[in-house]
């Protein structure tokens, strides 16, 4: 191996490890707010690039489907367990947070899409879209358990992205996508060529990710999911609702994954099961972090992106094994690192 | 019911399987081949995950690896598939053993998420090598043959195939009835609590990895001569938590529900499968995986305990039979009274900046009652912690009996003969109070896997049981053996904790705030089976906060104090001492 392909792989996998960041950032904002491992959260943004891929060749996405069924199902969950606590008052206001505002969302994609919007246009709509599935799957899914052990959270958060996977191809059906390139500017930096691309993806990574720094640090929403985040209960008695916290770190969360799913779409073909491998990367480097440090796990993510890289010079079949395999000893590592009194049981 | 009920009703099951090839169609006894082979590895995780609390996604690995082996062995080498058993028996628990080898330290979550890891690796592996037929996968695998009879037919697999599962089934019911098997019904009480029973938490654990790999062994065996091809697919990480599905559903804590989840899962997905079409035409292999997810997620929101205890709550309870006089377990040699038993010297342990155990030092002489007494956050918790290996002192020694256990682990320091209760109350409340005091009985006998699982340790078992009952009675818990310990109050489960302590036999016996919590009968009946105890020449450290208690009760107090020793006596001394009296109540102003 050559330094100019060392280069190119090292410039690939930070641009690949950039996009895995987001993911693995939004994971870990999840799994602290509310002790869920979001496995299906590389399915919202391979969703995403679905979504884009549709607005841009002027279909209605499934993406509107798959709200409006979701959106149904939690607003009659919400409205029904309402109705048994007797609080019938607070009914008009779930069916507004969990029904209406869904459909608004989904209103204003079906107007916009028929002015042909440009692309800018294009990419808002499609994050629009997409960012109210996770909190609708929260109060489906989570909501009920929400006090169960991180294992049982774990076991469902498998068994929905297998539910995803499902709805994802009767939604989009099995065609990949490739959305047209965002930039076309190219950049040469001693002597090596760097895609527009890469440096949008970069670029975003660091915006996003620095936004989300300053919500935590400068905004009381902010503060009070970071309280959730440390203690559900503390934060309860401070009159933060947990489940409330839960739903705006879905919503942010989906945001990154939105992110990147809409900037990996024109370098990878995107299927509606290639989320699976994207969301368990950047979870390789959500556990760097220990599930718990935005820096490491932006850090293992771009060391998982690298790795890859290099990793699919070498053997491009097998670099998926190597991943995972790698899996195994940064675990190890973590659980060395942080001491754990007594394990969760449920009895 | 009876044992002879219980009996009966094995009997007609399996004359039922006995019958069903006879009775049933074709299809139908393909459908019964398949529930058993998935039974198989069901019944594996139903052990691992159930029993021993440890959720692994992976599971369908060890089946490919198994599948693969014997494929490989049979097709590509023209082997017989009976080497090709010893082949995949061989190489699915060595990867098992190693897997777990590197991944049982881990704790709860972490350890699930290495299982999805190391599954999706070697799903990865079957498509990707060149020998074993990448994505197309390796088709002609001969059948298995008894003698010179090729099992061909469905109907003459199906004879194997619920043999084995009808073998393990009992295998694992005899296994969770003994030495072992109990060990492993502890798990799920933590490490803490295993440890110290003197139980090597991560030995048991590996086991229980290993065994159930060994199931799915056979279970990817039997899948590769039934369907004579084997590929990728089934061994990916969908099925793996097919079969966490069957164990779950089944009811993941009980050995059988591995059977019927495995028979609900597959029934089920037949019927998907058939009137799927009928509501969606065209879409139903996108639907099956949804409905089959949510299915499963419903099922974990609304009834984890799963169908198999569901359904036992209904039928009578086991009639069960008080454990007879047999030969008494070997006794440890106790040490003459008034020798040093365990002398702790400068024994120092900080957390970060702070110091919470001062270079402390004391000693506990044999047949004495020691108080450890201390207000909040003297270091009570943590000395108690260093004593029994929970926590190691970073600097200074802890003798016992002679011998340095500073650096022990912890099952080491209890098998050596310090035994222990828990501040917070660490029973098994679904296992009998027997059952729990058998617990005890484990650094006192021998019994092993195989034995247990054969039921050749008979008259040992017979032993251990007529030892906890004794204890049972030696603390007044004699009347309901039977009974589960999570229905005990609160006085009576730490009565109940001493009771498994005293099984092990110790020579001292160290208690975390006995009387935290108890009432004050409780406590005086408490005082006073410690005063019998001391009666038999045991030797007792108590932590303990009540003051009364204490004062009434030992021989000699240490008081504790923001982590340093304050001073040391008899109780009416430390009683009148002035330090003592200003860290409880504060200066005199």
């Amino acid at each position: 191996m050559t330094a100019d392909i060392a280069a190119i792989l090292a410039i690939d996998g930070i641009a690949t490890g950039a996009v895995y960041a987001l993911v693995a950032i939004g994971t870990v904002l999840i799994f602290t707010v509310t002790r869920v491992i979001f496995i299906p959260f590389g399915d919202i943004a391979a969703f995403t690039a679905l979504t884009l891929a549709a607005l841009d060749a002027k279909q209605l996405p499934g993406t509107v489907g798959l709200v409006v069924v979701l959106a149904c199902m939690a607003c009659l969950m919400e409205v029904v367990s309402l109705a048994r606590a007797g609080e019938l008052r607070a009914v008009p206001k779930a069916i507004l947070g969990y029904l209406v505002l869904p459909l608004i969302v989904v209103g204003i994609v079906w107007l916009t899409m028929r002015f042909n919007p440009p692309m800018p246009v294009r990419i808002v709509l499609a994050l629009l879209l997409i960012m109210p599935i996770s909190p609708l799957l929260d109060r489906i899914v989570f909501r009920p358990i929400a006090d169960a052990s991180v294992l049982l959270l774990l076991t469902v958060s498998v068994a929905l992205h297998f539910a995803l996977v499902g709805l994802g191809l009767l939604f989009f059906g099995p065609e990949g996508v490739r959305t047209e390139p965002l930039t076309s500017m190219a950049l040469e930096i001693a002597g090596v060529h760097v895609s527009g691309q890469t440096i949008l993806i970069l670029t975003a990574a660091l915006v996003f990710s620095g936004l989300l720094l300053l919500f935590f640090d400068f905004t009381l929403l902010g503060k009070a999911l970071r309280a959730t985040a440390f203690n559900r209960t503390g934060a309860r008695l401070m009159g933060i609702r947990p489940a409330r916290a839960g739903t705006i770190a879905y919503l942010l969360g989906s945001l990154m994954a939105g992110v990147s799913g809409i900037l990996i779409a024109p370098v990878n073909t995107i299927f509606y099961d290639s989320g699976f491998l994207l969301g368990l990367k950047a979870f390789v480097g959500a556990i760097v972090g220990g599930m718990t440090s935005y820096p490491g796990a932006a850090l293992g993510a771009f060391g998982v992106g690298i790795l890859e890289s290099f990793a699919s010079f070498q053997s491009s079949t097998l670099k998926d094994v190597i991943v995972f395999s790698l899996l195994i000893p940064i675990l190890l590592w973590r659980s060395l690192a942080s001491h754990h009194s007594e394990e969760e049981v449920e009895e | 019911m009876t044992l002879l009920q219980i009996r009966l009703i094995i009997a007609a099951a399996i004359a039922c399987l006995v019958a069903a090839p006879f009775v049933l169609n074709p299809f139908s006894i393909t459908l019964l081949n398949y529930i058993g082979i998935y039974a198989l590895a069901a019944i594996g995780l139903a052990l691992l995950t159930g029993v021993g609390g440890i959720v692994s996604f992976g599971q369908a690995a060890f089946v490919g690896v198994a599948a693969y082996s014997t494929a490989w062995a049979t097709a590509l080498n023209g082997y017989s598939p009976w080497l090709g058993l010893v082949l995949a028996v061989i190489l699915t628990c060595s990867v098992a053993a190693i897997l777990g080898f590197v991944t049982l330290r881990l704790g709860g979550h972490f350890l699930s998420l290495s299982t999805v890891a190391w599954g999706l690796a070697i799903a990865f592996l079957f498509g990707n090598i060149d020998g074993l037929g990448q994505h197309n996968g390796i088709s002609g695998i001969p059948p298995i043959s008894i003698g010179r009879v090729a099992l061909v037919e469905s109907w003459q697999i199906y004879f194997l195939i619920w043999t084995i599962v009808v073998a393990i089934l009992l295998l694992c019911y005899n296994l969770l009835d003994s030495r072992i098997g109990r060990a492993m019904r502890a798990l799920r009480g933590g490490n803490t609590l295993v440890e110290s029973l003197g139980i090597s938490a991560f030995q048991i654990k590996l086991l229980t990895f290993v065994i159930a790999a060994f199931f799915g062994a056979l279970s990817g065996w039997l899948y590769a001569h039934l369907g004579r091809f084997v590929s990728p697919g089934p061994f990916e990480a969908g099925m793996g938590i097919e079969y966490l599905m069957m164990a779950m559903v089944g009811g993941a804590g009980s050995i059988l529900g591995g059977v019927i989840g495995a028979a609900i899962v597959t029934l089920l997905k037949n019927a998907v499968q058939d009137y799927l079409p009928l509501i969606a035409r065209g879409a139903s292999g996108q639907l099956e995986i949804v409905a089959f997810s949510a299915l499963f997620i419903l099922f974990l929101q609304r009834a984890r305990q799963g169908i198999v205890p569901f359904l036992s709550s209904f039928l009578p309870g086991m009639k069960l039979s008080r454990p007879q006089a047999a030969a008494p377990l070997p006794r440890r040699e106790q040490p003459p009274p008034g020798t040093l038993l365990l002398k702790v010297s400068e024994a120092q342990r900080r957390f970060g900046g702070l110091i919470a155990v001062n270079n402390v030092s004391f000693e506990v002489k044999s047949g004495e009652i020691l108080g450890l007494i201390g207000p909040n956050g003297a270091g009570k918790t943590t000395m108690f912690n260093l004593l029994t290996g929970a926590l190691r002192a970073n600097s200074g020694e802890i003798a016992f009996a002679g011998r340095s256990i500073t650096r022990d682990q912890q099952f080491h320091i209890a098998r050596s003969g310090i035994s222990r209760t828990f501040q917070h109350v660490k029973l098994r409340p679904r296992m009998t109070l027997l059952d729990n005091v058998l617990l005890g009985t484990y650094s006192r006998t021998r019994t092993g896997l195989f034995a247990g699982a054969l039921r050749l340790n008979q008259a040992e078992e017979a032993s251990a049981r007529y030892e906890a009952l004794q204890q049972l009675e030696r603390v007044g818990l004699g009347d309901k053996p039977f009974e589960l310990a999570g229905n005990l109050p609160l006085g009576n489960q730490r009565v109940l904790e001493i009771a498994r302590a005293l099984a092990a036999d110790p020579t001292l016996l160290v208690l975390d705030e006995p009387a935290a919590g108890l009432r004050r009968q409780e406590k005086l009946k408490l005082a006073e089976l410690l005063r019998s105890l001391r009666a038999d020449h045991l030797t007792i450290l108590l932590v303990e906060h009540d003051m009364e208690f204490v004062m009434s009760l030992v021989d000699r107090i240490v008081v504790l104090d923001f982590g340093s020793k304050l001073c040391e006596g008899e109780p009416a001394a430390i009683r009148s001492d002035a330090r003592v009296q200003e860290a409880y109540l504060g200066g005199v102003a």
